[in-house]
């Protein structure tokens, strides 16, 4: 693992940002609207329906939280399509990076940006609705890193099929995270769920990583085997990721699609 | 003469396509040979494997002695290659450009190495202007200067003068011929362009259908075949070939 190349690779995406405001403002926009948004529609509840009377804080975090695995992943993909689109995908391939060196530039490049969208919404959800995700103390510190390396490792999956299959595979970089969205359990309980789709649930850490969330807001309970269930759930995901990064970069260089990937 | 480059029996096949076939051939230390073909013959798939982008169906590429399939990442440190259909990030400058690539590539001194290179290759007026608002001459000298940002040892030029103005042909021409000298390197120069090929190469390959169908001087390639000019040889190499 050389430091300057990633570095390097870094420092091509922090150019690209840093001189774009409409791509500043595109990584904001879309979690600001998000947040506020849902932030309305969980008012609402509050205001017309006892039932939904602690909904607010519980609705407005797992908005945030899907929120940042959603920018994890888009972002991941994002570092990759912009090589495809710029067509400087080759000159990546031709220079002397290991696969390794070009997940780690990309993760901490994907986290970078990620963030860029979250702060601003965090900070707007205590002066507009007086709820504050630091709520959840200390193990929003593991939600936020599980579901991060979730984001990464969905990044990981379609970056395979786009190295692979070029840009056609481009939809699915953008439709990926809806897909997993209502199994995720991310705003109501796993029971929702017929019993098909919960067993499928129960192999995706989201459910474990949202229903700790609502542990700790609802009943005021930390419950560790819920973090620890989706950290073991990561770890396997994200080797097969990474496999199937290398593996899909291994049938490119066979196939021929690293020469003209970006026509 | 030490041989950089040695290509032995190399071949690639797509599915039911064969898009080269067992080609062989060596460039030497300070040699520029140029690859001539038409559309589709197999140039660049055959750049492709030396530059260790494309995995062989057979055969090897040994380059400074090292088996490219083997040691891909320390070979490219010496490598570089440039192409008119692939092109550098639109919205970074000139010079972030020049140092991503610098730090990609290992470049110790990249502040130096790009000023090296914005006084050789003319960049300096527009080193801080966005990569996207060149002209094609000016974005053609960018990608040469970051083909030479690690003063590569063998260098790949597919079409380095296509698109260009009679006057910007000339200059890259001249520099490539002078840097060839100068830096000792070899270079695989894949061309359309007849009369830059003659003037700067000293030994042609002749690709159709994925084979090497004549090499040698462009003058004793001229005198062969009983030509005026290599664009005849090429003509009439190609229109053989395809009737056969």
């Amino acid at each position: 693992m050389n430091l300057n190349r990633i570095y390097g690779l870094f420092l091509r995406h922090f150019f690209l940002i840093k001189g774009s405001f409409p791509r500043i403002l595109d990584l904001i926009y879309w979690p600001t609207i998000q947040i506020i948004l849902w932030g309305f529609i969980s008012k609402f509840f509050t205001i017309y329906s006892d039932y939904y009377n602690n909904t607010v804080g519980v609705i407005l975090t797992c908005a945030i939280l899907y929120d940042f695995l959603f920018r994890s992943s888009i972002s991941f993909n994002m570092l990759f399509l912009e090589e495809i689109w710029s067509r400087n995908f080759t000159n990546l391939f031709i220079a002397p990076m290991r696969i390794s060196e070009i997940i780690t530039a990309l993760v901490g490049t994907a986290l970078i940006r990620t963030l860029i969208g979250l702060v601003p919404a965090i900070l707007i959800t205590s002066p507009l609705f007086g709820i504050s995700i630091l709520n959840l103390g200390i193990p929003l510190f593991f939600l936020f890193l599980s579901l991060y390396i979730f984001g990464i490792t969905l990044g990981l999956f379609v970056s395979s099929g786009l190295l692979r299959y070029g840009p056609a595979f481009e939809n699915i970089a953008w439709s990926s995270l809806f897909l997993l969205a209502p199994l995720g359990c991310i705003y109501y309980p796993i029971e929702i769920l017929p019993d098909l789709f919960q067993n499928i649930a129960k192999g995706l850490p989201l459910v474990y990583i949202f229903e700790e969330a609502r542990s700790i807001l609802v009943n005021k309970v930390v419950n560790y085997s819920n973090l620890r269930d989706a950290f073991i759930l990561n770890a396997i995901y994200l080797l097969i990721g990474i496999s199937l990064f290398y593996y899909s970069f291994s049938q490119a260089r066979k196939k021929g699609s690293l020469i003209n990937i970006g026509e | 003469m030490q041989k950089s480059i040695i290509v032995e029996n190399l071949s690639k096949n797509y599915l039911n396509k064969e898009a080269v076939k067992q080609i062989s051939f060596t460039i030497n230390e300070n040699e520029i040979l140029g690859l001539l073909g038409p559309n589709g013959c197999g140039k660049t798939t055959t750049i492709a494997m030396m530059l260790g982008l494309l995995e062989p169906t057979k055969g090897k590429v040994i380059i400074h002695g090292q088996d490219i399939e083997k040691n891909r990442i320390s070979l490219l440190h010496k490598m570089n290659f440039i192409s008119p259909y692939i092109e550098l990030p639109k919205k970074l400058t000139v010079k972030e450009n020049l140092i991503v690539y610098g730090k990609l590539y290992g470049v110790k001194l990249i502040s130096e190495r790009i000023k090296y290179l914005s006084e050789k290759l003319r960049l300096n007026e527009f080193i801080n202007t966005k990569t996207g608002e060149l002209s094609s001459g000016q974005k053609n000298r960018v990608s040469l200067a970051k083909a030479l940002i690690n003063k590569p040892s063998i260098l790949f030029l597919d079409e380095p003068t296509a698109s260009l103005d009679p006057e910007t042909g000339d200059f890259v021409r001249s520099f490539i011929e002078k840097i060839s000298k100068e830096k000792n390197m070899s270079i695989l120069l894949a061309s359309h362009n007849m009369d830059e090929v003659k003037r700067l190469c000293k030994n042609v390959l002749m690709m159709n259908n994925g084979v090497i169908i004549d090499q040698g001087t462009p003058d004793n390639l001229i005198k062969k075949h009983g030509k005026r000019n290599l664009e005849e040889v090429f003509l009439k190499l190609n229109r053989n070939n395809n009737e056969s």
